[in-house]
């Protein structure tokens, strides 16, 4: 470390040292990174230790299905898929609906290991897809990094990326999701526009539009990359940093980017159409203008210029207003304004619980709290704002467009949970950027304090750095602070190097005033370290007990030792092996895609909720009472009715904890039913104060049916309380399953009862009375209990 | 012109076989069977039938055929058959195994069917031998009434002869019929008969001619479940890296009275000796000693219910259904476990390997209605043949496994209509050469060092075309 110094004097010396030098920090960053790789995949691995490797939630397994389909039918087949098994009896037309991005991915992989005869099932594949692509995400953020604030910061943040519980949470092995490499998707194509902004390379252009396809592909996020680019570009623009450089950055993406977007059957038309993609065009135009302007700015004498700027913006305002006066038009014709409801939620928070309560119902679209902040993002929370300040000293493209990117995405989290996932890497990076700077000022202070012993500190230095990975990288970007500071302003080229040696003097002597006393740099040095164990120790708690659980099987530690249940899949099984293959499954939405992947059976409605009536009517026949939902039912000629339920084992993510939104969508389409029926003085409650209508509503008595002979009081652990109407019979519907905790129950619809004819209805009625009546003495005979 | 000689051609034939047949069937008549003792055993819902013989050659000739007669319904259930011969005298008995072999006879009466025993010594005029035989039956209780409700317990026919079907003449016969309770609804009588506890006697009824047939049909309760697999695919796969591990796909089935209406778990739970009685709660699994890696899972997942105790001698594997099974529901599942090597591959003489593993299913009390065995031999490996003790149709297959180039060679045998004591161990013998375990790491090493040869390559050449 003491080299620059001394060997001033000494050319060939340093030449070889330096050189020497690069080649041990390259091997030893390329080792880092690899590590940092090995650790983005095992954190991930908590879920297929603790648990077993299998596909987790809900939508993991619609993916996890339409992967089965692509490895067995073929790429032709998957863009024509029309699955009859789901949305019954509409269908869905998956080719044309689905971003393909994570099944050809998985697909591919899986397609390889076999003509390479290793014979992994397509569910390995898909279990482990995540945690191999969140290894590339931490790969892509170094990139991405290192073009912002050299090689130093971008291990850091890929370090700290590589375990940041937010994206944790979404790419844990099993967690087959869009988000899993779209993230990586995300990120790389960020990176390859700094890239492309700091080299001015089309090659890199090029590349660019490509992520941006691969992102498109991936994840209806892709959005907010075409949002935050055009943004920057303005930004730059208006700061005054126009170059050659962000043209080649920005319009090949745009028309690259929106014709390769165009080639994806779900975004189409969408691409040029929607609102969402307006601002990239927007800018594109003004972008053109802009370098129009400059190129006759440098062409005519200033006199001129001045001329021609009146001449042109009269001309262009009026222009201008005609056009912009058409578009509004346009926009205002269409009822959402061109927006999709889950973009208008984000412009308007508000917007989705007032007019589209089926996006308010996800609780991963509800903002987040506060803690949820500390939980996902922990120390870095308190990180991003040092960065910020590190971004602006001194403020460049690359990290001005870092600075935008934490802003926005900051705002978007704070309005759905679900996009912390998009701000974790820019808190990943401001912060890696922020630890990488400190950890840069301090070592230097050391470093220049004791130039004696300077030698030593650095042993002492690589011993403690052992212990935590950013102490590790701390290493690395102290042996490379000389050089990154060097060629901070222009990022590359090593001839340039050389020519500068004779400054690395005299901006010794200036880091020399800036250095800090011994004591307070040392004891920061380890609060630092300590920051970092703290970080480290809690992403791996995150990650073995917050987000390993797959969700479909529950595990709960008693006295007497781990208690497993299981009873998902015990339904689902039972569902798959003992009714007809075409039986019909209604259930609420949410089990909709577990349903046709587990059980293989149609579905009526599932997670992707593309059709709100459909939806509506499933929510209707619920909240309905028996016989208007035995009718409902049957009309969707529906075989066996499915509803969750945690009373037993207390098990609170069930049905009735879910119905009110069944109710509030029902209602929104069918006004019959109403929420205040469902309340009682605006309260929800199943108990003996709970209205009429609720208690007489199907999923209530689906739920509830003879759970009170179970402890003799039918007490809900769930709503703590015991329920309203304990003893009731089911007239229209017949119970044919029920798991092992009661956790899922099955019911048959009873077959429509034979026409007599010639009876009235009044004797009709009466017949159908004494046949519960005989039907309950029935039981009653075979019960002598009850 | 060809029809007429063809024609005449044809009935020479025929007269010549009958006269062949008559010729050498007729001696086998001269055979009688002086004691007849048949034991039926109802109590699983497989039907174990031992029969107890008391030939006498009462012809001239010595005869080394005795003929054991079947009903051609019976047949199609008949999993296995299997003689047995006393030998010694009085305390120094010992037991040998007899061929059994089907034999078809041109003038079996209203479709019959035979299997022949072939004597080890054959039987001179005026001697007597005892017999000792074994069949089993499968689906061969007929759950009646077909459905039931979940409190109701399970009530099957049995069908049957009160006298047992022989070409030969029996001097005297008995049978006792074990019904696994006391509850039987009703029982067809054919005087003498008795009926005690758990036991049901017919005869002894003396003298009947060759080929008395007498139905008998009995009602009775068997709550016992009646796990029937229907396809069981058990893959061994021999690695000689010292491993060998085998998975085994099922189809399992509930062959007894289908489920009916309300399955309440309430009842189910609370009540479990009234309610559901019939149903399959678990499966009890005998594996090989020195069992690991154990797996027990279905294709969405692992199934949590799974218990394994091993001691020196054999490991117990005991596997819960996701739900319990009643009539007529199903359930698919799949276990797998590894065993060391060298427990059962072994060198043979003329320097072949043989893989010495049991055939059947380790599944206890359980018929099998399909059962494909496929034993992948390693890559490289040559002439492999299987021996097994009974009939079986094999053919081989290629597999491709992690890293094959020319793939594995897989010796596939199938067989129809098992029960526990096909259990037995058969062999496959193949020849391999050592060498050919390197191979994959010979190829992995090889990647990775062209892997890095290239690395090396791409950065001392510089492909820039400015300078």
């Amino acid at each position: 470390m003491a080299a620059p110094e001394s060997s001033a004097a000494a050319v060939p010396t340093l030449y070889t040292n330096n050189a020497l030098r690069n080649a041990f920090g390259g091997v030893l960053a390329f080792f880092i990174l690899l590590l940092i790789g090995v650790m983005a995949f095992s954190i991930r691995l908590f879920s297929v230790i603790k648990y077993e490797s299998v596909i987790h939630e809900f939508d993991p397994y619609f993916n996890y299905r339409v992967t089965q389909f692509l490895a067995k039918n073929g790429i032709y087949e998957f863009w024509n898929w029309f699955d009859d098994r789901t949305w019954y009896p509409l269908g869905r037309v998956i080719g044309g609906t689905v971003y393909p991005g994570l099944t050809l991915t998985a697909g591919t992989i899986w397609w390889l290991l076999n003509s390479l005869n290793i014979p992994l099932s397509v569910e390995t594949v898909c279990v482990f897809t995540a945690p191999i692509f969140s290894a590339f995400a931490s790969w892509a953020t170094y990139l991405l990094t290192k073009e912002v604030k050299g090689t130093g910061a971008g291990l850091t943040a890929a370090a700290l990326l590589a375990m940041v519980p937010s994206y944790i949470s979404r790419s844990v092995a099993g967690s087959y999701d869009n988000e899993a490499v779209a993230i990586f998707a995300l990120i790389f194509t960020f990176y390859l526009y700094i890239k492309t902004l700091n080299t001015g390379s089309l090659f890199y252009a090029t590349l660019n539009s490509i992520a941006y396809f691969y992102m498109v592909c991936s994840w209806g996020g892709y959005t907010f990359i075409i949002n935050l680019i055009p943004m920057h570009v303005l930004l730059c623009i208006v700061t005054g940093r126009f170059s050659s450089r962000l043209y080649i950055a920005y319009a090949p993406l745009v028309v690259l980017g929106t014709l390769l977007a165009a080639l994806v059957p779900v975004v189409g038309f969408n691409a040029v159409m929607t609102s969402e993609h307006f601002a990239s065009f927007l800018v594109f135009i003004i972008l053109h203008v802009v370098a129009f302007v400059y190129y006759i700015k440098g062409i005519l004498t200033p006199k001129m210029f001045k001329v021609a700027v009146t001449l042109v913006v009269s001309v262009g305002l009026a222009v201008c207003c005609a056009v912009i006066a058409v578009l509004v038009a346009l926009v205002a014709s269409s009822p959402t304004k061109g927006w999709s409801g889950r973009s208008l939620s984000l412009l308007d928070p508000t917007y989705a619980s007032k007019y589209i309560p089926i996006i308010a119902s996800v609780s991963e679209h509800q903002p987040p709290t506060w803690p949820s902040y500390f939980m996902d993002i922990n120390v870095l929370a308190f990180l991003v704002p040092a960065g910020i300040i590190a971004c602006f000293s001194p403020l460049s493209d690359a990290s001005s467009f870092v600075v935008l990117y934490i802003a926005t995405s900051v705002y978007f989290s704070g309005v759905m949970v679900r996009l912390m996932l998009v701000f974790a890497p820019a808190a990943c990076i401001t912060s890696g950027i922020a630890l990488s700077q400190a950890f840069d000022v301090f070592t230097r202070s050391i470093k220049f304090q004791l130039p004696g012993i300077a030698s030593k500190a650095e042993v002492d230095a690589a011993e403690t750095s052992s212990s935590t990975a950013e102490a590790q990288n701390d290493v690395v970007k102290a042996e490379k602070s000389e050089e990154t500071s060097k060629n901070r302003p222009s990022k590359k080229s090593k001839k340039k190097e050389k020519e500068e040696k004779p400054l690395t003097k005299a901006k010794a002597e200036k880091k020399r005033l800036l250095a800090l006393p011994l004591d307070s740099s040392v004891i920061s040095l380890l609060l630092l370290i300590l920051l970092g164990a703290l970080y480290v120790v809690h992403c791996v708690w995150a990650a073995a007990e917050a987000y390993s659980a797959p969700s479909i099987v529950l595990t709960s530690r008693s006295h007497d030792g781990l208690h497993v249940f299981d009873d998902f899949r015990e339904a689902y099984a039972w569902l798959r092996h003992n009714t007809d293959v075409d039986d019909k499954v209604a259930s609420w939405w949410d089990y909709g895609y577990q349903t046709t992947a587990m059980a293989n059976r149609t579905v009526i409605v599932d997670n992707n909720t593309w059709n709100n009536t459909h939806i509506a009517t499933v929510g209707t026949a619920m909240s309905s009472p028996e016989k208007a939902a035995w009718e409902i039912f049957h009309s969707l000629d529906v075989k066996y009715v499915l509803v969750v339920f945690g009373g037993l084992v207390g098990y609170p993510s069930d049905d009735i904890n879910k119905f009110l939104w069944m109710v509030r969508i029902g209602g929104g389409v069918f006004p019959h039913i109403k929420e205040p029926d469902y309340l009682r003085d605006g309260q929800y409650r199943i108990d003996s104060q709970a209205t009429p209508t609720m208690l007489n509503c199907l999923m209530y008595k689906l739920s509830y049916y003879r759970f009170v002979e179970t402890d003799g009081k039918a007490f809900d652990r769930v709503r703590q309380t015991e329920i309203g109407k304990k003893y009731f019979k089911l007239t229209h519907f017949e119970e044919v399953f029920t798991t092992h905790h009661w956790m899922v129950r099955i019911y048959k619809l009873k077959p429509p009862k034979n026409r007599i004819r010639g009876k009235t209805k009044k004797s009709k009625s009466k017949t159908s009375t004494t046949s519960s009546r005989a039907k309950r003495s029935g039981t009653g005979k075979k019960n002598p209990w009850h | 012109m060809e029809a007429p000689i063809r024609a005449t051609e044809f009935l020479r034939f025929t007269l010549l076989s009958l006269l062949f047949f008559v010729c050498r069937s007729s001696p086998s008549h001269d055979l009688l069977i002086s004691n007849a003792e048949r034991r039926i055993d109802l109590t699983s819902h497989i039907v174990k039938v031992y029969l107890t013989l008391k030939v006498e050659n009462a012809g001239s000739t010595p005869t080394s055929e005795i003929l054991l007669a079947f009903p051609p319904t019976q047949v199609d259930h008949l999993a296995t058959v299997e003689a047995l011969v006393t030998k010694g005298k009085r305390k120094k008995t010992t037991l040998a195994r007899l061929d059994v072999k089907p034999t078809e006879l041109p003038d079996a009466p209203n479709g019959t069917k035979y299997f022949t025993i072939y004597l080890a010594n054959p039987l001179n005029s005026g001697e007597s031998t005892t017999l000792e035989v074994l069949y089993l039956f499968t689906h061969s209780l007929e759950p009646f009434p077909a459905e039931i409700g979940q409190s109701e317990s399970q009530l099957v026919y049995y069908r049957d002869s009160a006298l047992i079907l022989s070409p030969y003449h029996i001097k005297q016969q008995t049978t006792f019929l074990k019904t696994p309770s006391t509850k039987v609804e009703s029982f067809t009588s054919m005087e003498p008969t008795n009926r005690a506890g758990t036991e049901m006697k017919y005869g002894p009824y003396e003298d009947r001619p060759p080929y008395s047939f007498s139905p008998i049909l009995i009602h009775f309760e068997n709550n016992s479940p009646f796990p029937v697999v229907e396809e069981l695919v058990r893959e061994v796969e021999i690695s000689h890296w010292g491993n060998l591990q085998v998975t085994e796909h099922y189809t399992l089935v509930h062959g007894g009275a289908r489920h009916k209406g309300v399955f309440s778990r309430v009842d189910y739970q609370s009540r479990p000796n009234l309610n559901g009685v019939s149903s399959l709660r678990y499966l009890l699994a005998r594996l090989p000693p020195r069992v690991h890696s154990v797996y027990y899972r279905d294709e969405i997942g692992n199934i949590s219910s799974s218990h394994l105790r091993t001691d020196s001698r054999k490991s117990e594997l005991e596997i819960e259904p996701r739900y319990p099974l009643f009539g007529g529901w199903k359930a698919t599942f799949v276990i797998g476990y590894g065993l060391p090597l060298q427990d059962f591959l072994f060198e043979s003489s003329d320097d072949r390997r043989y893989l010495n593993f049991t055939f059947g299913c380790p599944l206890l009390d359980t018929v099998v209605d399909k059962l494909t065995v496929k034993v992948v031999l390693p890559e490289g490996s040559k002439d492999p043949s299987a021996v097994v003790p009974f009939t079986v149709e094999q053919h081989l297959e290629t597999k491709y496994s992690y890293l094959d180039v020319v793939g594995r060679t897989v010796v596939v045998m199938e067989k129809k209509n098992l029960v526990p004591v096909h259990n037995s161990p058969f062999q496959v013998y193949y020849t391999f050469k050592p060498i050919f375990m390197l191979a994959e790491p010979l190829m992995l090493a090889s990647a990775f060092f062209l892997f890095f040869v290239a690395s090396v390559a791409y950065l001392h050449i510089d492909l820039s075309i400015r300078k």
